[in-house]
């Protein structure tokens, strides 16, 4: 259980959450957030903006019934976490670029606050958002506002590569490793549904080159040489 | 006092609340959050005589009051359960039941041998990982045959004839809600000597994109379960438990104790518990909780007073 200490419009359709929680966390970790009874049914897995001494920040994007719910939070509301949870993303070297595309920018921030001087790539497909914060945190930061990101970035330049959004600039991301060659170690977290977030229901599963891995407990951060992405 | 302890069979469980296959892996994941010995009884992963991948693309979505599912009974195979996990289900303190899955008589069998024999070996060392086999003649998501054996009375029979000669622990008998004749396939798995009955198993829906325009699953239809199936398992329990004599662990959407005492009052011995573990991930201790309070507050010392009262 927690405490929505603030919930705040970023953008059309775009909330940040803020609630009273302290845990151990990693960056790229996600928690499992209802604000519910019975429906909807299942919790949504929400990775973690940032976290701080009073709580800690979710950003969502209002896609359904409920993202809905947990935008309408309002101070005092209570709220079910569950979490953290998943493996988040590896300890990095040398120079650092974090790529997000959509909802995918909400993990790089909390990213950037542990990884000093990281260049930041963020996609948007409308008006970009909370460009103040991230510029505060960022070595250099980029954007690009309805392209794609991941054209921008010279992959070469950087040793470790942390990226996270939708499945298409997720494949983008991979083929760009592949087809330049480069020796940047790169990651992907990917944003698969899921429904216990600990591993049990084998809904979230990723196809890697040697196994099924689940995106919850495996994931949500994987080599992104290792992941096999379909259609 | 409230007695909460229930019988199958010749098992005894400490309460009726029993986890539903395929929503509490091998209990490893949950036992990290409460004590999963609180439980009645665990019901492991589907499992089959080799490992299976499982199917690809999307695997679930939610539903109005439900979610459908499309896992396509990905497993690690039986050889790597008894190896890797029977260990620690020995250390449980609640009814450990393997469920057993198969793509053909002969699968079933060889997979009932295995732990029969793994059983037998543990016995001898005076130990003990598995108290009941559930044999899931009813998963709908593996297109090779599982669901013709879930469906067709006298295709199920010889798989619970033979299932049963191989194996002399307990056996309960999984139904699917697709079966042509639901009674009259419970009453063949009583004639041909099961234990129990665990019903009911997912029901075959579908979901589509109309931008895509095709289903969301690759395998087509999906397995249905939530709360949105409730009034349906119930209806079944009730009408399986007017027919047959063994007890039945009834299941199908149960997210409250009250839930849980409807299924008692249709007929079931215990009950399963599976999607509800996904939205409340503490849902087996909070719905022990749940009965003893009900059970306070309308002053029922067992539950046999109100078991299989319509």
């Amino acid at each position: 259980m927690g405490k929505v200490i603030s919930n705040e419009r970023v953008s059309e359709q775009v909330y940040l959450l803020k609630v009273e929680r302290n845990d151990e966390c990693r960056m790229g970790q996600f928690y499992m957030l209802r604000a519910w009874g019975n429906y909807p049914l299942l919790s949504r897995p929400i990775s973690i903006f940032n976290k701080s001494d009073e709580g800690i920040e979710f950003l969502i994007q209002v896609v359904g019934e409920g993202t809905e719910l947990l935008a309408a939070l309002r101070p005092g509301d209570p709220v079910t976490l569950e979490g953290p949870f998943g493996n988040g993303f590896p300890e990095t070297q040398g120079r650092v670029a974090l790529i997000g595309g959509g909802i995918g920018i909400a993990p790089l921030y909390y990213c950037a606050q542990q990884i000093p001087n990281a260049d930041i790539y963020l996609g948007f497909s409308k008006e970009p958002y909370l460009l103040d914060r991230f510029s505060s945190v960022a070595g250099n930061l980029y954007t690009n506002v309805g392209g794609y990101i991941v054209d921008d970035v010279d992959f070469h330049q950087y040793d470790t590569i942390l990226t996270c959004g939708p499945h298409g600039m997720m494949r983008a991301v991979q083929t760009k490793q592949q087809t330049t060659g480069c020796l940047s170690r790169v990651y992907v977290s990917l944003e698969n549904r899921m429904a216990c977030g600990i591993g049990a229901c084998l809904v979230c599963s990723v196809s890697c080159v040697d196994r099924r891995k689940k995106a919850c407990t495996d994931g949500p951060v994987f080599a992104a040489e290792e992941v096999l992405f379909h259609d | 006092m409230i007695d909460l302890t229930c019988r199958v069979g010749n098992i005894d469980f400490k309460n009726p609340i029993v986890m539903a296959s395929g929503t509490f892996g091998f209990g490893r994941e949950y036992g990290k959050l409460y004590d999963i010995s609180k439980l009645g009884g665990i019901s492991g992963k589907g499992l089959t005589l080799h490992p299976k991948a499982g199917n690809d693309g999307l695997r679930v979505f939610e539903t109005p009051s439900g979610m459908l599912n499309s896992v396509g009974l990905e497993n690690p195979g039986i050889p790597y359960f008894l190896e890797h996990e029977c260990e620690n289900w020995e250390t449980l303190d609640t009814v450990r039941i393997v469920n057993l899955g198969g793509n053909s008589i002969d699968e079933y069998v060889m997979g009932a041998i295995l732990i029969q024999e793994d059983y037998d070996r543990r016995q001898a060392l005076g130990r003990q990982a598995v108290d009941m086999i559930e044999l899931n003649i009813s998963c709908p998501n593996v297109k090779e045959g599982g669901i013709a054996y879930g469906v067709k009375t006298c295709a199920a029979r010889e798989v619970v004839r033979q299932v049963r000669q191989a194996t002399s622990l307990p056996l309960t008998v999984k139904l699917s809600p697709g079966a042509e004749n639901l009674v009259e396939m419970a009453m063949m798995c009583e004639d041909e000597g099961a234990d129990a009955l665990s019903l009911i198993n997912t029901i075959s829906g579908m979901k589509i994109d109309v931008h895509r325009r095709s289903s969301v699953f690759r395998n087509l239809y999906a397995g249905l379960s939530g709360p949105a199936i409730k009034p349906i398992a119930l209806r079944m329990v009730h009408q399986v438990a007017q027919h047959v004599n063994i007890p039945i662990m009834g299941m199908g959407g149960i997210v409250s104790a009250t839930d849980v005492i409807e299924f008692i009052m249709a007929g079931a011995s215990v009950v399963q518990v599976g999607t509800y573990n996904f939205m409340n991930l503490r849902a087996g201790q909070d719905l022990i909780e749940g009965l003893v309070q009900f059970m306070q507050v309308e002053n029922i010392k067992s539950l046999d007073e109100i078991r299989g009262i319509l």
